[in-house]
């Protein structure tokens, strides 16, 4: 299939999946929120969720102060913060647009529509009166858009392309909802073992949709070392590290050029090191180290894909090339778009 | 606009026989639900995005063609007629373009002064003697085609270069069905639908010689052209590769598409890119849209374009008044359909008679298009049709002038209830080994009272186009 068209695919869903994962970190955050807790705590809970999408200083830029109710407005309904659910479903939306010809009716529709009852809920302002009830819709627009992709599209390279940009965008999420909890724990002044730190874990299990899996996978009390094995190690959670990465594997093995073999193995290595390391090694060396190194091969994987199949595998003559690779990192988050000139 | 021809009534209450079936259902339906029937519609297109991009004011911004449900309805015996006409007419038109690029037979013969085609912007020095698969240039034209009385059908202009709106025939169509499937049991309405197997097959003998199985592309100019939503519908439903200049090369003059799997050669381009942006080495080089060295691949005839490069010198107003002359002259045939009688302003006499009379004349822009830069007399006020004086006596060359057409109306729905709008048809005609075209075409209907500019750029709407087989 055509470079460009493998290009709009991959990002129509990774956007489709960074919409769903920004409406997933909100929604924890707003659970957090609703526990007895200080005020510099609940705070301190909402500049986290910034820090670990790299945000805190555009949004400090923007913002008087720090509330929930500044958070949510920039994490969803502002244009200029690239992260947003807004941005997200748009680029979603134009990524889709721009190779409407390859996608079946009712995917295209789906994510036309998405965006249709977006400016609905934005013109409503429901984010605002009821955010758990407008990011609950988001979530299920993204289930939606990946059901009717599962429904309905051959499986083809597009389909291929379309599975290589979720679950990469998902590896990506997941890791930094993770890190959320991890990286700033501390600062939570929350207890180990205690009701606290209960409610904490609980609302990330939520918010991955993990609560019931983690009762049927552990029949035990929830702790943090079990919650960060669910969410990293365990094959057949469909949120964890370990079964994005195993699908990115796939499907990178369907899409297999004369050029991928690096990229391949590099998604090959990766799984093996989370088929194989035990939880506590992984603790040992302290989860944050982890997750970042982790971020790190995510991004190496992504660049990877774009530079063997998004960015055009005949090099044009000089005066020819027409085709430019743009990567910024916005937000923390590499974008890699094909652009024309 | 007094006595224009009503397309459903022949007189009050009483609706021309092939309008019957269809007035009697509309009488015999509630308002509530028609209203309902066309909040849905709109919904729909809205869902499914079929919307086209707007320039200038609110650019970016993407706007709904309004769509009518009341349906344009045309008799077999009529549309035998315009079938005929159209065959003929496309026919003699690229016989005419082949000539222009090859022996000038009707230049020699002083048909059409010489200067009038050598010295005309559209025309491409670049092809001449240039061998193009079965001497077609023109494989899919779209023929505006308007009526001014029973039978009288007129050719307003022959679009010959990217000509648009078979997508909103098809949606059109599509959309009918959906709101009122009753309507088509008992109505024989002739299908659409396989409009984009035509096309493919059409496309399919333009490849050069040799491949057995062509790859077909949709060259489009992206996303943010007006019709866009064409572009990639078209491809969609051929089950071609919808592509953008960037995604083409030329190497060794042979075109190939840049994909996940390497380079793959292209042997048809369907292209919905002016002539001027193609190939930025041989026409406007600051063109991003285009492909450098497609030109080369042509001349070579390692690749085959639909439409070919230069069919503008066909479609031209300049050369309009001309086209009757051409079908006697490569058909030996009695034009079936008639021309609007044209005065040419480079010509002294016709740019005097013009003059005085022009507020009862529509006057255009020799190279305009999409209703833009033209005055329609009857419906400017004194001080708009001085202003167009002053432009015409600065530049009579670029003008012709038309004698004020009483366009056919059709009921359709506006505020105040139903009203006659005025229409125009446009017929798409396939030509390649065969001319074809399937029995119906785009309706556009200007929805301003009295207005005779159809575009969609300007307010217009479409309608469905039925076609009711005997």
């Amino acid at each position: 299939m055509l470079s460009r068209t493998a290009d709009h695919l991959f990002w129509m869903a990774r956007y489709t999946e960074r919409a769903e994962n920004t409406a997933r970190m909100l929604d924890v955050r707003v659970q957090y929120s609703l526990m007895p807790q200080s005020a510099q705590a609940e705070q301190q809970g909402w500049r986290s969720m910034l820090g670990v999408s790299e945000l805190e200083s555009q949004f400090e830029a923007k913002y008087p102060a720090l509330t929930q109710k500044d958070v949510i407005d920039f994490m969803v309904r502002d244009p200029d913060n690239p992260s947003s659910i807004t941005s997200c479903l748009r680029a979603a939306r134009e990524n889709a647009r721009a190779v409407r010809g390859a996608l079946t009716t009712e995917v295209w529709e789906t994510e036309n529509t998405t965006w249709l009852m977006l400016q609905q809920h934005l013109s409503k302002r429901t984010f605002e009166h009821d955010p758990g009830q407008f990011l609950e819709w988001v979530k299920y627009r993204s289930h939606l858009s990946r059901g009717v992709t599962l429904g309905t599209m051959l499986q083809d390279e597009a389909f291929n392309f379309i599975r290589l940009g979720t679950f990469l965008e998902r590896a990506d999420n997941t890791a930094r909802i993770l890190d959320v909890k991890f990286r700033f724990g501390a600062h939570d002044a929350v207890q180990a073992g205690t009701q606290a730190e209960f409610y904490q874990l609980a609302a990330l299990l939520r918010s991955v949709s993990a609560f019931e899996t983690y009762r049927k996978v552990y029949r035990d009390a929830i702790t943090s070392k079990r919650v960060a094995e669910l969410l990293i190690l365990q094959e057949k959670m469909p949120r964890s590290l370990v079964a994005c990465i195993a699908a990115v594997v796939a499907n990178l093995k369907d899409v297999r050029n004369a050029q991928s073999h690096d990229t391949e193995r590099l998604a090959m290595e990766l799984y093996a090191m989370l088929q194989s390391a035990p939880i506590g090694d992984i603790l040992e060396e302290g989860l944050h180290a982890f997750l970042t190194r982790f971020l790190a091969s995510v991004d190496a994987l992504g660049n990877g894909i774009s530079r063997d199949f998004l960015i055009p595998i005949e090099p044009a003559p000089a005066e020819e090339g027409q085709t430019q690779s743009q990567t910024q990192t916005l937000g923390g988050m590499t974008q890699t778009q094909t652009q024309t000139a | 606009m007094p006595n224009f021809y009503d397309e459903m009534y022949s007189a009050a209450a009483t609706a021309r026989p092939h309008y019957d079936a269809f007035a009697r259902w509309l009488a015999s339906q509630p308002p509530e639900l028609i209203a309902q029937k066309r909040a849905e519609a709109e919904l729909t297109f809205q869902r499914v995005g079929i919307t086209f991009a707007v320039y200038g004011d609110n650019a970016g911004k993407e706007r709904l063609i309004p769509f009518d449900i009341i349906p344009r309805v045309i008799n077999a015996a009529e549309w035998t007629q315009l079938q005929a006409g159209l065959v003929q007419r496309v026919t003699a038109l690229n016989r005419f373009l082949h000539d222009v690029y090859h022996q000038q037979t009707i230049l020699k013969a002083g048909i059409i002064p010489p200067e009038q085609i050598l010295n005309n912007a559209q025309y491409r020095p670049a092809m001449l003697g240039i061998k193009v698969p079965s001497n077609i240039y023109a494989h899919i034209a779209g023929v505006d085609i308007v009526r001014a009385g029973e039978g009288k059908f007129y050719v307003l202009e022959d679009n010959l270069r990217v000509p648009s709106g078979v997508s909103y025939m098809l949606e059109n169509r599509k959309m009918m069905m959906r709101l009122f499937p009753a309507l088509f049991a008992s109505n024989r309405v002739a299908p659409v639908e396989h409009y984009p197997d035509l096309l493919l097959d059409n496309l399919r003998t333009v490849a050069p010689d040799g491949p057995l199985d062509p790859t077909v592309v949709v060259l489009t100019p992206g996303m943010h052209n007006s019709a866009y939503f064409e572009h990639a519908f078209l491809a969609q439903q051929m089950g071609v590769a919808l592509v953008q200049g960037q995604d083409l090369y030329v190497s060794d003059d042979t075109v190939y598409m840049r994909t996940t799997r390497g380079p793959k050669q292209v042997d048809v381009i369907y292209r919905r890119i002016d002539d001027d942006y193609l190939d930025p080495r041989a026409f406007r080089a600051e063109s991003t849209l285009g492909v450098p060295g497609l030109l080369d691949a042509v001349r070579a005839g390692r690749v085959g374009l639909a439409n070919a490069i230069g069919t503008g010198v066909a479609d031209d107003k300049s050369i309009y008044p001309y086209v009757p002359d051409m079908i006697e002259f490569y058909l030996g045939e009695k034009p079936i359909l008639n021309n609007v009688p044209t005065y040419q302003c480079r010509k002294k006499e016709d740019l005097a008679y013009t003059l005085s009379r022009l507020p009862e004349l529509v006057v255009k822009e020799v190279h305009g298009a999409g209703g833009y830069g033209m005055l329609v007399g009857p419906a400017s006020t004194h001080a708009e049709v001085e202003a167009f004086r002053e432009r015409l006596l600065a530049n009579p060359d670029g003008y012709i002038a038309q004698p004020t057409l009483a366009l056919s109306a059709c009921p359709t729905y506006v505020e105040s209830g139903i009203a006659p709008r005025h229409i125009d048809l446009r017929p798409f005609v396939l030509s390649g080994k065969t001319v074809s075209m399937v029995p119906g075409g785009l309706t556009r209907v200007a929805l301003q009272e009295g207005s005779l500019v159809v575009n969609s750029s300007q307010g217009g709407g479409t309608k469905d186009t039925w076609i009711l087989e005997n």
